[in-house]
């Protein structure tokens, strides 16, 4: 590979990284909560029934909910204690989704299984790992792993790509489990390869993190390859760089086609945080319980990377970290491009959570917006070649509906162009607007 | 999350990016030039805040458009008008021209040029005539008081226009001095026009700042450069292409007035049509209009252009859905 960094063609923005206040954190591991709200419904598609009922004990690891029907997966306790509600919650992130409180039984012994040796099983016994896991893609939509894993036969895939870009500023989570569990991501990515029947792997690092970079390198070269070609490209740093589509253009140069999967053009994405998950469902037959997050921005005391138990409660995580500053001002689940504002700390960390942003003045844009000057910034920085100033002027004149003429539905919500737009408008809430008025 | 650029950040920068040639103005033309300046800028906010008032609209005039609006309406007006005369374009561009049609975003037409062309239609003689030999003794009074209506002269492009080259250099002196003295600025002319170096210093920095490309300008620069090359001499390929630049408002025009992003496409191909149908007809006016000069005519003509420009050249979708409308 060359030394030029690997980047997309088109678009993109360069928002200040705001990594640099939890990059050096090793990752530490939160004391078990009082109790665990874990979301029957913890991503898009099909909704788990509760496996479990009221009063009933649960040890670490047990699976508590499946999906009957359609895309999902399974969700566990993800401590031990007694079930002690299954109710809807009063958690504004997913509507109509009840949840399983458990009661942690602070007395239980965690669970550690021996590791085995993965090489012994078949491509059906390591996917049925995957799949009994509850893995999803951790990185960002929560698609469910197994069926991601599961191309169609026709498919030709031949190249996986492992997304350590982490694109998104402030966060820090994947750049840590890199450096820290780096065995582990390259042990995780030989597990994908196997169970694909394919060789080929590019881990793709953005260049802000040359630490993690030459480690995975290190690691990749120190372990036994198993026959697996697997390298480490470094990426341009521009967001949106671990978009799944750009980062598939960035390393393979090719592109999935409009409304098009990456296995249409021979490739399979994983998170490294999912790799690492992977590794553990397989080698340790540990299901995904837990979840590291980073917690950072100005108005939180202490900031840090957390390895939390999913279901943990961002009040007890919070307190943890000796709680919120005076001047906080916005609380934001995800990263600050594509994550969103949450009114209330009562909320659960789901499978998907990569970061809790505690947000000051100075760090977030309050002024009012403006009306659009068609200054056409954000036609240079929309990495899909959209037209988001023409979306928000529709949606605003109330014509969201004739607004797919400008590829609305191509549109992933990166926030490029409400990023660059300096008449402060939101665009990527028009946006949102505009899909549901216009759906189809 | 957002950038740190803003509107304001915008706007303010073009305005000071704008003072350095009325500064130097103040040199050139006397001293009234700064007090047109300051009623053309002070017409138009002040426009700007009763319209917005009246029409229960948020107030802003401290984005600072208004202010470049009158700045520019200003630049384009002759230095020898009376100090009132700016308030009429005003009102017409920032009521008319700007709020009328929906405000920032919606208007169709730079308001400046509609303001000048409104101000051309009602005081033909004085926007036409109104001329002032530049000041070479730092006599920046020389022109307040009564008496100025006998010193009026004429611009270069009229003299061109109406007695060819020789005239122009019987008037304003040899080939190389005319050159230099009109990329500095000291040549008759509008009050913020005439400076090439200054305009092409603070369109630079705009460039630098990527709050413009430089599809727009070079492509209005060239374009007249070639066409008075081709059609401005005696016989074809004989036109002086480095006095047609340095003369009249192309500087302003070409990075200053054609890059309004209202009123002007967003996409490469779409600017640089703009900017070359901007340059083909302002060398139309010129060479066969009225008038001595037309770019900012050629502005205006080309501006509601620019909304057909945008729809032909959309950007390059990634990876368009089939059937997609475009």
């Amino acid at each position: 590979m060359s030394n030029t960094l690997l980047t997309f063609p088109k678009g993109g923005v360069h928002p200040r990284e705001s990594k640099e206040s939890t990059e050096h954190l090793p990752i530490e591991t939160l004391p078990l909560p009082e109790e665990v709200e874990i979301l029957l419904s913890q991503h898009f598609g099909a909704p788990c029934e509760p496996l479990v009922k009221k009063k009933d004990q649960v040890a670490e690891g047990d699976v508590i909910g499946e999906v009957e029907a359609g895309l999902g997966a399974s969700i566990h306790a993800s401590v031990s204690g007694r079930v002690k509600n299954i109710a809807a919650s009063a958690n504004p992130v997913s509507i109509s989704s009840p949840s399983i409180f458990i009661q942690t039984d602070p007395e239980a012994k965690p669970k550690v299984n021996s590791p085995c040796n993965w090489n012994d099983l078949s491509r059906k016994e390591l996917l049925g790992r995957v799949k009994d896991a509850g893995i999803v893609g951790i990185g960002g939509a929560g698609f469910p792993t197994h069926v991601k894993l599961s191309p169609p036969p026709e498919a030709k895939v031949d190249t996986l790509i492992l997304n350590g870009a982490e694109c998104e500023p402030y966060l820090t989570t994947d750049h840590r489990t890199m450096l820290e569990h780096p065995e582990e991501v390259i042990e995780g990515a030989k597990i994908i390869l196997a169970i694909l029947g394919i060789e080929e792997c590019h881990i793709g690092i953005e260049a802000n993190k040359s630490d993690a970079i030459e480690e995975m390198k290190r690691v990749s070269r120190e372990i036994s390859s198993n026959g697996f070609r697997i390298s480490i490209g470094p990426l341009k740093v521009k967001y949106p760089q671990g978009s799944e589509k750009q980062l598939i253009e960035s390393i393979t140069g090719r592109r999935v086609p409009g409304f098009g999967l990456p296995f249409d053009v021979g490739v399979i994405v994983q998170n490294v945080g999912t790799a690492r998950a992977i590794y553990e469902a397989v080698v340790l037959e540990k299901p995904l319980y837990e979840k590291v997050v980073t917690i950072s921005g100005r108005g939180i005391e202490r900031p840090a990377n957390l390895r939390v138990r999913i279901g943990t409660k961002l009040n007890d995580i919070v307190s943890f970290l000796g709680g919120t500053r005076s001047d906080l001002a916005k609380v934001v689940m995800g990263g600050p491009m594509m994550g969103f504002a949450i009114p209330t700390l009562d909320i659960p960390v789901t499978k998907t959570t990569s970061g809790v942003l505690f947000l000051t003045n100075d760090e977030i844009d309050t002024n009012p917006h403006g009306q659009c000057i068609r200054c056409g910034w954000c036609l240079d920085a929309c990495p899909m070649g959209l037209s988001p100033n023409e979306i928000g002027i529709y949606v605003e004149g109330g014509r969201a509906e004739e607004t797919s003429q400008f590829g609305l539905f191509e549109c992933f919500e990166c926030g490029c162009c409400a990023y660059t737009c300096p008449a402060k408008r939101p665009l990527v809430q028009f946006i949102r607007l505009a899909k549901m008025k216009a759906g189809k | 999350m957002k950038s740190g650029e803003s509107v304001e950040r915008i706007m303010w920068t073009v305005v000071g990016c704008l003072l350095p040639p009325l500064i130097l103005s103040v040199f050139i033309f006397g001293f009234q030039t700064l007090i047109i300046t300051l009623v053309s800028v002070g017409a138009c906010v002040a426009t700007e805040a009763v319209t917005q008032k009246i029409f229960h609209r948020p107030i802003t005039i401290r984005d600072g458009s208004a202010v470049i609006t009158g700045l520019l309406l200003a630049y384009i007006i002759p230095p020898g008008v009376s100090y009132w005369t700016p308030v009429l374009g005003a009102v017409m561009a920032i009521y008319v021209a700007k709020h009328l049609l929906g405000g920032i975003g919606f208007n169709i037409f730079n308001p400046a040029l509609i303001g000048r062309a409104f101000l051309v239609a009602t005081f033909p003689v004085a926007m036409t005539s109104a001329w002032l030999p530049p000041i070479r003794d730092v006599s920046i009074f020389k022109y307040m008081g009564p008496g100025i209506d006998a010193i009026s002269t004429a611009t270069p492009l009229y003299v061109l226009k109406h007695y060819g080259i020789q005239a122009v250099i019987e008037k304003f002196g040899s080939m190389s001095s005319i050159y230099g003295d009109f990329f500095i600025g000291w040549r008759p002319g509008c009050i913020g026009e005439t400076s090439a170096l200054l305009l092409l210093l603070g369109g630079l920095y705009l460039l630098y700042k990527r709050y413009i490309t430089w599809h727009i300008p070079a492509s209005v620069i060239i374009t007249i450069a070639f066409l008075t090359w081709v059609f401005g001499g005696e016989k074809l390929f004989t036109g002086n292409s480095l006095l047609a630049i340095l003369s009249g408002g192309v500087m302003l025009g070409a990075f200053f007035m054609a890059t309004d992003y209202v009123t002007s496409p967003t996409q490469p191909a779409g600017k640089l049509i703009f900017g070359a149908g901007i340059g083909a007809l302002t060398v139309l006016i010129r060479f066969k209009g009225g008038y001595p000069e037309g770019i900012c005519y050629a502005i205006l003509l080309m501006n509601p252009m620019a909304p057909a420009l945008e729809g032909w050249f959309r950007p390059k979708r990634f990876a368009p859905e089939k059937g997609a409308v475009r």
